[in-house]
């Protein structure tokens, strides 16, 4: 199985990353870009008996290790 | 006082920290190598600077769930005092020993300055050398220092008197000025909730030796050394 977790930073968290992008887009010249945040995408290839397991173990993942819940928001895609 | 230090794969002031405690206690420290999730019997357990596991995914995260952060974890509910510098403050905070989170500075640059700080509390067993108010400079260095935790955490923080440190401009005033990274309220180091665990950004282990620039540090390390005899 194959999961693609995409990590956000939570709204209202100031992303002064995200800002830096915005502004070097601006200084190449790219118009109307109001608002750049910037997250991460995790890749797992897992060994799982279906779609539904293969989720709640990525879950688990997700909770103890690849997200901080305290700023971050994450979301999994499960292929097989 | 028995304390030991440890040390993960990308620590790297692990020896000052146990130079200061020398410095003010008299007795070595031991280094506990993370592999190893027996921990000795000691009063202090120091989680040191550095960059453990490269800070990959997040500083401090793969550290705070090695095993013996765990171990370090019962030890705390158990009443060992823990001490967290930088990337300790993030590894306590990755295993919720701590609350909130060190986000990336806010003017996204790495800071290695010397600090202005004001003492916000000293009853606890880290700061009881101090005056409240008093201005101390220790050594800062970090990418990764901006404290962030939510309005209600925050309040609990300051309503039960677990805000230690806070970065001060140089004349000692708490203000956005002396706020070198954004931290909220100006947060340098906090304590958990049985204040027994402290973690802060700043370095008070580089300031304790003239040859060092200064020796603010040494009230930190006296405090533990005169509780935990």
């Amino acid at each position: 199985m194959k999961a693609t977790v995409t990590i956000t930073l939570k709204s209202g968290v100031l992303d002064p990353q995200g800002k830096a992008i915005e502004h070097a887009l601006g200084a190449l010249g790219f118009q109307g870009v109001n608002d750049v945040r910037q997250g991460k995408v995790i890749e797992i290839d897992l060994d799982a008996a279906d779609e539904a397991k293969a989720e709640a173990l990525v879950k688990d993942m997700c909770g103890k290790l690849l997200a901080n819940p305290v700023i971050e928001d994450y979301s999994i895609e499960i292929s097989a | 006082m028995r304390a030991a230090v440890i040390v993960f794969p990308g620590t790297n002031r692990e020896k000052d920290i146990a130079e200061a405690l020398e410095r003010a206690s008299g007795k070595k420290a031991r280094f506990v190598w993370h592999g190893d999730s027996d921990l000795p019997d000691v009063d202090l357990i120091v989680v040191p600077g550095g960059f453990s596991y490269g800070d990959y995914l997040r500083c401090g995260a793969m550290a705070g769930n090695s095993p013996v952060m765990r171990a370090v974890k019962q030890k705390a509910e158990a009443g060992v005092r823990v001490l967290g510098v930088c990337n300790g403050f993030q590894i306590l905070t990755e295993t919720g020993m701590l609350p909130g989170v060190l986000m990336r500075n806010a003017q996204l640059k790495f800071i290695c300055k010397k600090a202005t700080l004001t003492v916000t509390s000293n009853e606890t067993d880290f700061s009881s050398a101090y005056a409240v108010g008093q201005k101390v400079v220790f050594p800062v260095a970090h990418n990764e220092g901006n404290y962030f935790a939510d309005d209600a955490t925050l309040d609990r923080l300051e309503g039960e008197g677990r805000v230690v440190f806070r970065y001060a401009d140089t004349d000692g005033t708490v203000n956005e000025a002396g706020n070198i990274n954004g931290s909220q309220r100006n947060i340098a180091g906090i304590l958990n909730e049985k204040r027994n665990v402290l973690g802060m950004m700043p370095h008070p282990e580089n300031a304790t030796d003239p040859a060092q620039g200064g020796t603010d540090g040494l009230g930190l390390f006296k405090s533990l050394a005169e509780v935990l005899q």
